[in-house]
């Protein structure tokens, strides 16, 4: 059972979803099972992750079938750390959801979902084979098309329509270049390929699968110039829903990412000039678009863009304090942005609109809860200390050793549009007097809910920005597993010994 | 058989790309069932194509005696024809929605959420 422990954060989701279908028309029921199994997972996961920072690489062979031949799953720290992450991430949703998704969504099956997605993203952060990730993309896909429509309204069709067409693309991108790999190395797990790759000869095909899965994931995680359906979709469902895309399902491709490239492409200057140009561009072009955005979710969605752009930047680097940087980055992005989604939906509880201009008032109406808003959206900008600030002063660092100006450039520009981006938000929301406060009252239940409904949707903001003020103020354990995970990355023969030398495992 | 499957394959794609940039959204939808299909079929015949030799080993013999085809592009198409089968699916269902509610077929229509 414990040499088991890599799958619990696949399984436990599956079994939750299971369960709750058959309480499918007792939404009451649901919301109880919901924030219980999103609880057992996360402690799952933590336990997961803490047997990662050690230093092992745990792997499970499927069915007993010995790596390369079989399905392998493999937990390094920053697989671990990931699923420790998402889970952390689903969990404050889960519970965010309890109160704010409404009856109509949960009688159509909101939670099951909502497991199911959980599931794929534990299990794209633990797949050792490409084909399996390939398949966890879809299972994630799959459910995120079932959030993002739910409810049926004709912003939310609309912007499905985008989502479901680029991602759609985006699997046969990416199907495209597994079937260019397996043409030409006869191999799907990744510790394999990353051998045969490097004893290849023929590096033109190799480059173009690369490119193939490049582009795969680019749009999946939204970068520069791939990045369209995001602004376009991400502000149309619940705020619940926008807040686990935006925090969790951009960050798979950007995994993805990491694990293929790191592992089987790095060493091409090709590669890594490409990543670079994309990432700068991201940067900036992202943080320009977040500029003369008016909805607050449209100003999120843009930020993400840039922020996958800092991601893109470290891998393209790849020394060593690039990855520490990229990897922080990846950690303090993923909890900032669920959060910052999950604020807007508490803005609009509160006040009633997405919309700067129909905003204002809230630092003299709820003053501790906008001290508490301003330290997660001043960590996204990186103000010291908070959790942002770190990873970009390694990033920065690392762009110094190499003397990159672009990447230098880019950063300083990004952060800098981030912070005017910040500022507008909070000087429309927080500080403006409200335009037409008597008008908006009426349509605002906040005041009506009880009490403990009001806490449940206060509770998971408090946790996720506690854990942005931990990332940033006990920055240097964070760095520890940062190192851990970039001297895994770095150094693919360690992950590579690791999978390919397990026996199977013990019953 | 390789150069006819490679020229079918390029079709698809060709085919599947040319429709998903044209305006409809019933023509998008059979795009990118041309695009799923043409990438199976590029596994396929990435697996290399062989007659008439599967992948069983005979009763009296230990090991494989002769080449036999690879099983894992076959397992690998199959998966994602099923997979690829349910997004259809659900695509098909969203398109339908979609055009009830927008009231039109056209995605030129479809920037209410592009806009500031």
């Amino acid at each position: 059972m414990i040499a088991h422990v890599v799958i619990w954060p696949i399984l436990l989701p599956l079994v939750s979803a299971i369960v709750l279908m058959f309480f499918w028309n007792q939404s009451k029921i649901q919301r109880y099972i919901t924030v219980l199994g999103h609880g057992i997972t996360l402690l799952a996961s933590f336990w997961l992750a803490m047997r990662t920072y050690s230093g092992d690489i745990l792997t499970l062979n499927a069915g007993s079938w010995s790596a390369p031949y079989g399905i392998v799953f493999v937990a390094d720290a920053l697989s671990g750390s990931l699923v420790l992450l998402a889970s952390l991430a689903a969990f404050c949703v889960g519970l965010f959801s309890v109160v704010s998704i409404g009856q109509g969504r949960a009688s159509f099956g909101y939670f099951p979902i909502l497991q199911f997605l959980l599931m794929g993203l534990n299990g794209s952060f633990l797949a050792g084979d490409i084909f399996n990730l390939y398949v966890w993309f879809e299972v994630i896909i799959i459910s995120s098309f079932v959030l993002i429509t739910l409810g049926s309204e004709k912003a939310q069709l609309e912007g499905a329509i985008k989502y479901v067409t680029m991602n759609l693309l985006a699997s046969v991108i990416f199907l495209t270049g597994i079937a260019m790999l397996y043409g030409l190395l006869g191999s799907l797990n990744l510790a394999d390929l990353s051998l045969k790759i490097s004893q290849s000869e023929d590096n033109g095909l190799i480059n173009t699968a690369a490119v193939l899965l490049l582009v795969g994931f680019g749009i999946k995680s939204a970068i520069f110039p791939m990045y369209f359906w995001l602004p376009a979709s991400y502000h149309t469902p619940p705020a619940a829903v926008s807040a686990i895309f935006g925090g969790l399902l951009t960050k798979v491709g950007v995994y993805a990412m990491i694990r293929v490239f790191s592992l089987l492409f790095i060493d091409d200057p090709f590669i890594r000039g490409i990543l670079i140009v994309l990432a700068v561009s991201s940067m900036v072009v992202g943080a320009m678009g977040a500029l003369v955005q008016q909805n607050i979710r449209k100003i999120f969605s843009f930020l993400i863009i840039s922020h996958i752009g800092f991601m893109i930047a470290g891998l393209g680097m790849f020394s060593t304090i690039a990855v520490i940087g990229m990897v922080f980055y990846l950690f303090h992005d993923i909890i900032v942005k669920t959060n910052a989604f999950m604020i807007s939906g508490l803005i609009y509880k509160l006040r009633g609109s997405f919309r700067l201009e129909n905003l204002g008032g809230m630092y003299n109406r709820y003053p501790y809860l906008s001290i508490m808003f301003a330290l997660a959206l001043f960590s996204l900008v990186g103000t010291p200390p908070l959790s942002g600030f770190w990873p970009k002063l390694f990033l920065l660092k690392a762009s110094f050793n190499d003397l990159n100006w672009w990447i230098i450039g880019g950063i300083i520009a990004a952060s800098f549009l981030t912070l005017i981006a910040i500022i507008k938000i909070w000087l429309a929301a927080f500080w403006k007097k409200h335009p037409n406060y008597a008008e908006a009252k009426k349509r605002i239940v906040w005041y009506d809910l009880p009490k403990i409904q009001k806490f449940t949707i206060l509770l998971p903001i408090a946790i996720l920005t506690f854990v942005s003020l931990y990332l940033g103020l006990n920055a240097s354990r964070v760095v520890e597993i940062c190192q851990l995970v970039a001297d895994q990355i770095t150094q693919p023969s360690v992950y590579i010994d690791a999978v390919l030398s397990n026996p199977v495992n013990q019953p | 058989m390789e150069i006819l499957l490679a020229m079918t394959i390029g079709l698809l794609y060709a085919a599947g790309i040319f429709l998903i940039l044209r305006r409809s959204m019933v023509r998008l939808i059979i795009g990118l069932i041309l695009l799923g299909n043409g990438a199976n079929l590029l596994i396929f015949l990435l697996g290399r194509i062989s007659k008439g030799k599967p992948p069983i080993i005979p009763e009296e013999s230990k090991v494989f005696l002769d080449a036999y085809a690879d099983p894992i592009p076959q397992a690998l198409i199959l998966t994602a024809i099923v997979i690829s089968f349910g997004l259809q699916a659900y695509a098909i269902i969203l398109v339908k929605r979609a055009y009830r509610v927008v009231k039109t077929d056209d995605i030129e229509e479809m920037i209410t959420t592009d806009e500031i």
